[in-house]
């Protein structure tokens, strides 16, 4: 019998009960990461790593959430359950399963380059491996994090000569912390739209080391951004809400900057492949590291993912999930509506 | 290459004409004088034939990436750039110690590989590649297979060189029209008088039209305006000098051999002439379907049975240079007098006048257009009698005022994702109409939503999708839209039997039901009324 099984309410391990990032409510959930798309409200109980906590708490409200440090195995109805660091964002982790001498591991969403503030990925060796692929496809390879610093630090100089403000779209929940180690020795000040600052706020309470930043308010005046960053997530993209910034230039931080079209459907001044997912060569790699003798392809270009995976002689599966549609986690072109003082419900990248 | 990659990267990517403008002004003022001329050449339709087909890129890209034909497929079709796709599959290069080469040598050995046997091509095109980032790649990709549709008129290109010749614009639009070659024009050469005084195949700068976009009786008084039918054919100029006959499109395209026709003109026309009209198919001086004339410039050579099915004529509406004058300074009357006195006199087939409209009243004339479908026009073009003939797109004194389209009610029933900047989107649609129980598909069409609406389709055909074939998904037929077309004509290379000028997303129709689409009965009666 299979460890775990695909069910229309989310990703189920009956031998042990539970469920792994379930999209409908369940009695007991285990949560990669703090994403709205992996995190859902409405379970009885939660489980997920200690860094995550805060963040699960600031999306779910006071519920019943247990943490646990990585590598640290409990047992839930005999089944061994283990989290182990993603790489995606703060406290974002794979989740391994034993039972009966057979393991499995969920990825959830991960990354393998280390950036500095979300753990660096550890490939967990298994019998089955459930990986995503949101970038799974041979036109997907990043650069590194030092050389996109580089070019978005160069960017910024460049804005701030011509007294232009520099307006960063990154997501509230990873993508912003993550910029913001990027710019935190310019000498620049830092400007967070609320959604950001809401996760800001949560994560220097839980006393993680983030540079100085300001929220941005109506009262801010208008000199104080002036050749300064501004972090906003993409739903502020293109709203009257950035008319205040003006003169300004946007550049875009996510994996999809890596075709030059999505740059442009954007609006984008400029696009950086910045992702916090996998690429190509960083899923194969994986895969192989696992070990695994099957692998299923969750969200993503699954289709493609497992077919090359098959023909090279990896048995793999895609398997639908709803962690959104056929090419989930997918540019949302333009059709968020969120407000400022709501946390971001978006999906990473 | 590097600069012509970064000056392309920021036309690509900037939104902002003055932007635009600002980054070619820059690389006119930096770069060397023979990338200068292939720049201009570039962006004004004058590339060098391609020296390999794009399915031979696509194989030796495969082949250094080590991806299977499929792969590479899924990634084309994600990208919509076959260029992109092929910059971004091939590997990174580690370090590069080659200088870097200019714009002008790769066009120019583009040029002189042009005959060589594939080997060399191969070589030199994947140790080309070995040598580039992901930009030059692309760039260099680009150069090679197509166009780079990144938004830059030949206005554009003036009004940047513009701040670094010390010319008038009109003047250096002038002389970047014409024949030159890109490979032996010095950029000097180019730009000198003398050069354009010795090209005699030299067409002038086009004025354009812009639409009518209020109420006509703004423009003021009416008997300050000529009106002339709208013709849907070729814009060009019919040149005789140096007793030689030139015919140029619009497009700059030097078309003289693709209609033989006008050869006949060559011994009547006086000496040192030039004409603005209009390249249409035409029987007993009435116009035939645009869709004719498609049938004849599509093809490599001119058949006996093309030139007895689809005669071609030139319907002349302006002249701009007479006994070797240049006269465009001349008013519209005075022109148009002696136009007419020449074409009167000339009375021949291929060379007709195209009538001025008589109207006294906005009001009536407003009736007139109405009858436009009946001409073969698409409308009516209004021009101030006293203007002279501008260069480019100019406001006031010309117009076009065009009639409404067709429209027809249509149901979405396959999809496939754009290119451009609707990569990895479905915006590409085709619609049918109702043929009692089934649906016919009678037309593609890829524009007319906005970015919001194409966002709501393409996750509607994601979720809706029935099939798979290749890139293109059939999809539950469901949402209909109004298409809207400029003609329509009969064609056995459709299912429908009718082939749509044109077709664009008029409107999305969210008010109604699949089951109150128009038929294609429907459609069959359009082409009665309009088709012929």
């Amino acid at each position: 019998m299979a460890l775990v099984d695909f069910t229309s309410n989310g990703l189920y391990c009956s031998a042990g009960d539970f469920y792994i990032d379930p999209w409908k409510p369940v009695h007991k959930a285990i949560i990669t990461h703090a994403h709205s798309d992996h995190a859902r409200w409405g379970s009885d109980r939660y489980l997920c790593h200690t860094a995550s906590l805060p963040l699960l708490k600031l999306r779910l409200g006071d519920v019943p959430i247990d943490a646990i440090q990585w590598n640290e195995a409990i047992h839930i109805n005999g089944v061994k359950v283990s989290l182990h660091p993603a790489g995606h964002i703060i406290g974002s982790s794979q989740i391994r399963i034993e039972y009966n001498n057979e393991v499995w591991v969920v990825s959830g969403d991960y990354k393998t380059e280390d950036d500095g503030i979300s753990g660096g990925f550890e490939p967990v060796k298994c019998n089955v491996f459930i990986t995503e692929s949101t970038f799974g496809l041979p036109i997907y390879k990043w650069k590194s994090q030092q050389e996109i610093f580089e070019n978005i630090r160069e960017w910024i100089m460049g804005n701030k000569e011509t007294g232009k403000t520099s307006v960063l779209i990154a997501y509230s929940l990873g993508k912003a912390q993550r910029v913001m180690q990027c710019i935190k020795d310019m000498g620049l000040k830092i400007f967070l739209h609320g959604a950001v600052w809401n996760v800001h706020q949560t994560l220097l309470e839980a006393r993680y080391d983030l540079p100085n930043a300001e929220r941005v308010t109506p009262e801010t005046p208008k000199e104080d951004h002036r050749g300064q960053i501004v972090i906003a997530p993409p739903s502020a993209d293109g709203t009257p809400w950035m008319k205040k910034f003006s003169p300004y230039s946007v550049g875009v931080c996510s994996g999809w900057m890596q075709v030059r079209g999505n740059v442009r459907r954007r609006n984008a001044d400029a696009g950086f492949a910045l992702s916090d997912h996998v690429d190509w060569s960083g899923l194969l790699n994986v895969v192989k590291a696992t070990g695994a003798e099957k692998v299923f392809v969750t969200h993503g270009f699954q289709a493609a993912f497992s077919r090359y995976l098959n023909d090279n002689g990896i048995v793999a599966a895609e398997v639908k999930t709803e962690y959104g549609g056929e090419e989930e986690e997918q540019e949302k072109a333009s059709t968020t509506t969120e407000q400022d003082h709501e946390i971001n419900t978006e999906n990473e990248e | 290459m590097k600069e012509f990659a970064t000056l392309i990267t920021k036309l690509g990517t900037s939104t902002k004409t003055n932007e635009k403008l600002e980054a070619l002004s820059h690389y006119f003022a930096t770069a060397n004088d023979a990338d200068k001329v292939w720049v201009i050449a570039l962006f004004s339709g004058r590339r060098p034939k391609r020296m390999i087909s794009s399915s031979f890129l696509s194989l030796w890209c495969m082949e250094v990436a080590e991806l299977p034909a499929w792969l590479f497929e899924e990634c084309y079709h994600t990208v919509g750039d076959l260029a992109e796709t092929i910059a971004l599959l091939l590997p990174e290069i580690t370090t590069n110690s080659t200088p870097d080469k200019s714009l002008s040598y790769f066009l120019q050995s583009f040029i002189k590989m042009e005959k060589a046997e594939e080997k060399v091509k191969k070589d030199f095109i994947i140790s080309s590649w070995m040598q580039m980032d992901k930009n030059e790649r692309f760039v260099f990709n680009k150069l090679l297979t197509g166009n780079f549709r990144i938004g830059v008129s030949q206005k554009m290109i003036v009004n940047a060189l513009v701040k670094t010749v010390h010319l008038e614009s009109s003047v250096i639009a002038h002389r970047i029209s014409g024949n030159w070659d890109p490979s032996t024009t010095s950029f000097n050469d180019l730009l000198s008088e003398q050069a354009t005084t010795l090209d005699f195949s030299k067409p002038y700068p086009f004025y354009l039209a812009y639409a009518v976009d209020t109420n006509v009786k703004e423009l003021g008084p009416e008997n300050e305006w000529q009106a002339e039918w709208k013709w849907d054919g070729i814009r060009g100029q019919l040149i005789k000098r140096n007793n030689e006959i030139f015919v140029w499109s619009r497009g700059e395209e030097l078309m003289t051999d693709k209609f033989p026709e006008y050869h006949s003109l060559k011994t009547l026309l006086p000496e040192g002439i030039v004409l603005d009209g209009e390249i249409i198919p035409s029987v007993d001086k009435k116009p035939l379907p645009f869709a004719l004339l498609q049938t004849r410039i599509g093809r490599k050579n001119v058949t006996k049975k093309h030139l007895q099915d689809v005669p071609i004529a030139f319907f002349a509406y302006d002249i701009l240079e007479y006994e070797g004058q240049d006269i465009r300074e001349w008013a519209l009357e005075k022109r148009r007098s002696l136009l007419e006195d020449i074409i009167t006199k000339l009375d021949h087939a291929v060379l007709l006048l195209s009538p001025v409209i008589n109207f006294s009243s906005w009001e009536q004339l407003a009736a007139i257009r109405e009858s436009s479908r009946e001409m073969g026009a698409e409308g009516i073009m209004l021009k101030r009698r006293s203007s002279t003939y501008q260069v480019g797109r100019k406001v006031g004194d010309w117009w076009k005022w065009k009639i409404d389209p067709l429209v027809i009610d249509a149901v979405m029933i396959y999809a496939q994702k754009g290119h451009g900047r609707r990569s990895n989107l479905y915006t590409d649609y085709t619609f049918a109409v109702k043929d009692n129980d089934k649906l016919v598909s009678f037309a593609k069409a890829y524009s007319g939503l906005t970015d919001k609406e194409f966002a709501e389709v393409d996750s509607f055909v994601k979720r809706n999708s029935l099939e798979k074939f290749g890139p293109v998904r059939t999809v539950k037929p469901e949402l209909v839209f109004e298409i809207a077309f400029e003609g329509i004509a009969a064609s056995n290379r459709h299912k429908s039997g009718v082939a749509l000028r044109f077709p664009r997303i008029n409107r999305w129709r969210k008010d109604k039901k699949a089951d109150e689409i128009n038929t294609l009965a429907d459609l069959k009666k359009m082409l009665e009324v309009y088709g012929k």
